[in-house]
């Protein structure tokens, strides 16, 4: 299956803190596709779903997100990730 | 989403404070889309854990997925070991008690059940808290 992958800049003031992160795990459960996040594009990657693990990653204001993800609605839900990223979660 | 096709989550603490503090954390930072219900403090409005309280928060965040509780210390799980006695007994294999820190755990466990997953994967995600 095809992956395609995207890249958000972290700018909200506290970064990929808890809010943010139960924001972007319930964003990735709208979608079947297996999608997973880094802060490197190099990774290491985690799942997108699983909040304790996004929780984990602590990215902070500046840094970039990459994304990746493959299945039928990767592209959508890529697309979808890159937006709340870019909302700054709604919180700003 | 109807919220009853979410699992429930009910929060048990020998504090009032703390069980509806944590609830409110819930509620602000997943939403209200699980159903969320929780029981604090003792029949005499002390510190403590009560069975039938327990009971009524189960009845109250109840879904035909289940619901996961996450206590605080001893007594809690205890008491809410024996409230889940208590239920029907049809109901008594979809009621999970985690293996997590309670605030932590809620929140984690709420944020999961929000995307719909089953009984099992909420449990897990809460006492993922746990590891490493």
């Amino acid at each position: 299956m095809q992956e395609v992958t995207a890249s958000a800049l972290l700018t909200n003031k506290i970064g990929l803190h808890a809010r943010p992160s139960v924001k972007l795990t319930q964003t990735a459960k709208r979608f079947g596709s297996r999608i997973e996040v880094a802060t490197s594009a190099a990774g290491p990657w985690t799942d997108a779903k699983s909040p304790v693990k996004i929780m984990r990653v602590k990215a902070a204001k500046g840094e970039v997100l990459h994304f990746k993800a493959s299945g039928e609605d990767a592209s959508a839900a890529l697309a979808a990730l890159v937006d709340i990223v870019a909302r700054k979660f709604d919180e700003e | 989403m109807p919220a009853s096709k979410n699992v429930g989550i009910v929060i048990v603490s020998h504090s009032a404070k703390v069980a509806e503090g944590a609830a409110d954390m819930v509620r602000q930072m997943v939403g209200d889309n699980v159903p969320l219900a929780a029981a604090g403090g003792n029949a005499e409005g002390g510190l403590g854990t009560d069975v039938a309280a327990i009971m009524a928060a189960i009845d109250k965040a109840w879904s035909e997925a289940g619901v996961a509780i996450l206590v605080d210390l001893g007594g809690a799980e205890t008491n809410s070991e024996m409230a889940v006695e208590m239920m029907p007994e049809e109901r008594r294999e979809r009621i999970v008690i985690c293996n997590a820190p309670i605030v932590e755990g809620a929140v984690m466990a709420a944020t999961e059940a929000s995307g719909g997953s089953p009984l099992a994967v909420v449990q897990a995600t809460a006492e993922e808290l746990m590891s490493a």
